[in-house]
This record gives C-alpha cells, structure tokens and sequence, in this order.
C-alpha cells in the first residue's frame, strides 16, 4: 500500500511506480499526499489499481487513464480525466477547463461543479456532474454521456454528433444543432444505470430534460447554412 | 502562456510579508513564464508625498546626482532609492506631475514605471527568482500587490514589454493573453490624449482602462467595459490604489483560480501558485466565471 508524499517525492517517480505495476501485482492501493496542484498526477496509468489523491491536483490528472480507479480528494485543474479510456475518475471538488476532454471510456464523477468544456470532443466517456456546468460544454461530442444534476451554461453541446446529454437544471442556452430531445423508455433506464453507477441517488431520471444533435451539420448541406 | 499572482490583504498583521509571499507565488509561476518577470506592489501611502519608480538600462549613470539635480530644479526635497535598475523617487504629493516632468528632462534615457501614492512597480527580464532577488521583493511591506512572470507572444522580450503595465496614477494592469484589436484601440486612445511606451497590445488595455476611469467609471464599471471593447483571449488582474480586479474574456481559456479568506483575497494563474498561503486548506476557492467583473476595494 504505497503512499507518495509529492512535497519531498518527485511527481515522476510516483508516476513510473504506477506505471510499472504489472499484471499479477497484488499491492493495488496507492495513496498521494500533498499533490499541491502538480500536474499530471497518475496520468497514463494502465492497470487496475486504486489511487487516492489527498489534495487538489493541477492540470491532467489521471489523463488517458485505462482501468485505474481515482478519486481525487480536492479539487482538479484543467484537463481531468483527458483522454480517458475506461475506469473511474472521481473528484471531490471542482473541475476546471475541459474535464474528460476527448475521453473514449470509463467513467468521470465530479461531485461538485466543473467549468467551461466539460466533455468537449468525448468520444464514449461517461461524465456525471452534481454540480453545475460552464459554457460550451459537450462541443463536437461524438460518443458517451454527460450527466448534470446542476445547470449547464452557453452553448451546450455544439456542433454535437451522438453523445446523449442529460440536464436537471437550467441550460443557459443551447449550441448551434443541439436541441432538447423526448425523454423515452431507454433513456430514463440509461440515466438511472448511470446515476446508480455515479452513486447519486438523490436525483431521479425524470427530472432530467435529454439533449443532441439534429444532425444537420454532419456534411455541408447549403439548406444548412442557417444551422451554423 | 503567462502567469499571473494576485494578493490583496484584508488582514492588517499579514502587510508586512506582503513582498515575501507574492514573491514565492511569482516563482511558482515560473514554468507558465520564464521570459521576464514584474511586481506591482502597493505599500503604505505616507501622507504628503507620493512615489515615481523610474528605471534605467545604465542605472550607474542615470541615477548619479539625480536626487540633487531634481532638488535644484523643483526646489523642494526629493529622495531616491536605488534598487538595481530601478529607483523610487519621493517628492511631495503636489509636485508629482512636475517631478515626471523634470526626470524626462534631466534623464530623457530614463523610463517611468509607476507614479503614484503608494504603487511601485519593479520588471525585468530573466527568470522570476532572480528578478525577485533584484529588488529584494521579499522585504517587501504593502497592502496588495500583482506579479507577472511573461511568456511573450505579442512584442519583444525586453524590460518595458514585462508586465505590469501602469497607465494611470496608482493604476496597474497584468494581462495573460493576447488582444487582436490593440492597433485600433490604440490609435483610438492616442488621439484621447493617451501616451504609449510600446508596441505592446497589455499597454493598451492598460490604457484603455485608465482613459475610462478618467472619464469617471470606477473599476469595475471600466472592467464591465473592457469586456465589450477588447477583442481577444484576457484574463486581467488590476490594481488600483484601494481596490483589486480580475476580468476574464468570454470564453475564458486563459486559467484563472482565486482563494478568498478573512485574511485575503488571492488570485493565481494555477492553484499550485496559492499552495504556500496561510489556511489555504480552508479557503473558498474557485475559478473566476467568464466575462464577469470580481473587484474589491478597501
């Protein structure tokens, strides 16, 4: 059960011990202390192993993770969970700029709110968010699912390909091709499997309003122009 | 790519480490902007006199005999306080704009970094730490200050193009960023009667800020502006002689975090800039929101 005090420890050091666990390791709990806003904290980490970060971390923690489970006991910088490709990254506190950007897989919870590009370009992540989300939130989303128990700002899901959105509050306003959705049978089940999954269980699925694409932005189509 | 720090004390007992701690979140900030490196800092305003800090690129020559030569010429007594490459000139309050006047004459090499009642600005170029180290930032008592460690992208690396840029009397402006209608602006500004050092587009929002304040619009309302009038990626910190402010553009790329306490009101490019202050543990943190104006004054 290895812990990692980052304020005498070099970040590198910590990050080539997650990297070399191997398959068959049984010592899987790491514990860090002190991350005091570095950046990359357990970034490219590919192996099933349990990371408690006791702190706030700077920019792309836990970036193109692959199986590890993260919790992040503070607050994240810009980039959390970038590139994901499955596993769990939770946050405790805020997430700033671009949370889950481009992520493929896994799972991101933040518990409280994240900013501006939450999701932008995900191509199969889930994010749940209790809080709220900032502007331009899911833009050029291809894949996955953003959660928000909160209110989203600006623009949300612009420019937006297949990724479901799923909003409780308020959305400040929607991008160019985005629009509110019906909430069907499959959808309230897909939210409830994620909400279990996120562990909230103070929201339910029909309090939250769908959104995507209207797909008239796929391929230039000059009767399209207007939709940009 | 810039780093910006911010400290505005309420806590009176925390002035005097006031330099100490900028000067460690500066240094912090180093990796975001190593090209050079600038402080603005805001000590007690002593009554009567005010403060011109004056720099030189041949600090040897120009400041020799300045105190005596600008006593002669003003009539009244000036002191100066060399620091490396720059000076802090005292004068009495009523002679501030004469005084400017008077250094351009005896020493037309000599450049004006700040005048004001309480504000000093100290900027170089070179890696934070020894920029600090120069000035001996960390003696340093205040009120607030702001510090700026510059990765330039819009003029040249060179001491006048480091932040923070002083447009106004008590009034400074660190920028991270990059503005894409600074030429106009500034032509626009010109012909208002505003001067410029540089080609550099911080100057101008600098400016800018100080021509609306002129006209009567307090800080915030002149920030409430700039979020119309500037184009292009901002985050701002300002200072005036009782207030600090923090603007960022629209869309809001350019990071920010800020920590309030009882004890103060901090603002960091990253949070790994806010790691070494008192009960940080504590603080409510955040990210500023875009385009929205956070001021405080005292």
């Amino acid at each position: 059960m290895p812990t990692f005090d980052l304020a005498v420890t070099p970040l590198r050091d910590l990050n080539q011990a997650l990297h070399d666990v191997a398959s068959g390791d049984n010592d899987l709990q790491f514990d860090v202390v002190n991350p005091r806003g570095h950046h990359a904290v357990a970034a490219g980490v590919h192996a099933p192993v349990s990371i408690d970060i006791h702190g706030s971390v700077g920019y792309y923690c836990g970036g193109m993770n692959e199986e590890a489970v993260i919790t992040v006991h503070g607050s994240a910088g810009p980039g959390v969970a970038e590139n994901m490709m499955s596993g769990r990254i939770t946050i405790k506190g805020d997430a700033s700029q671009y949370a889950g950007a481009t992520g493929c897989g896994g799972l991101l919870v933040i518990e409280g709110n994240a900013s501006s590009r939450c999701g932008i370009s995900m191509k199969g992540i889930d994010i749940v968010v209790r809080g709220n989300i900032g502007h331009m939130s899911a833009f050029m989303a291809q894949a996955g699912n953003l959660v928000v128990l909160g209110d989203a700002g600006d623009a949300l899901g612009d420019s937006l390909y297949e990724a479901r959105i799923f909003v409780r509050g308020k959305v400040e306003s929607l991008g160019a091709d985005c629009i509110e959705k019906e909430m069907r049978a499959e959808h309230i089940e897909l939210l409830s499997a994620l909400l279990a999954k996120a562990g909230i269980t103070d929201a339910r699925p029909e309090e939250f309003s769908r959104y995507g694409s209207s797909r008239k932005l796929y391929n230039f189509n000059v009767d399209n122009a207007d939709a940009y | 790519m810039c780093g910006i720090v911010g400290l505005f004390l309420k806590d009176k007992s925390l002035e005097p480490e006031l330099g100490a701690m900028l000067s460690s979140m500066l240094v912090t900030m180093t990796d975001r902007g190593p090209d050079s490196a600038g402080i603005a800092i805001y000590g007690a305003s002593s009554g009567n006199s005010a403060k011109i800090t004056i720099q030189s690129a041949r600090p040897k020559k120009d400041f020799s005999g300045l105190e005596a030569e600008m006593e002669k010429e003003l009539g009244t007594e000036v002191s100066i306080d060399i620091k490396s490459t720059h000076a802090v000139v005292t004068l009495p309050k009523d002679r501030l704009e004469e005084g400017r006047a008077v250094i351009a004459d005896l020493r037309p090499d000599i450049r004006i970094m700040s005048s004001g009642d309480a504000i000093e600005i100290y900027k170089e170029t070179g890696l934070p730490k020894d920029v600090v180290s120069r000035f001996a930032v960390n003696s340093m008592a205040g009120t607030h200050g702001i510090g700026h460690t510059r990765m330039a992208t819009e003029s040249a690396v060179t001491t006048l193009g480091a932040h923070p840029f002083s447009t106004g009397s008590d009034q400074c402006l660190v920028h991270n960023g990059s503005l894409s209608n600074h030429n106009n602006l500034r032509r626009e500004l010109k012909r208002e009667g505003m001067t410029f050092e540089t080609e550099n587009d911080t100057e101008v929002a600098a400016a800018y800020l100080t021509a609306e304040m002129a006209k009567g619009k307090n800080l915030g309302e002149a920030l409430e502006g700039a979020v119309d009038d500037l184009d292009g990626f901002f985050t701002f910190v300002v200072g005036t002689k009782s207030g600090f402010g923090v603007v960022r553009d629209a869309i809001a790329c350019k990071p920010a975090v800020m920590a309030e306490t009882d004890r103060y009101v901090a603002f960091g490019s990253e949070y790994r800039a806010l790691v070494n202050l008192p009960g940080i543990e504590a603080a409510r943190v955040w990210e500023p929101e875009p385009a929205t104006v956070y001021f405080w004054e005292r």
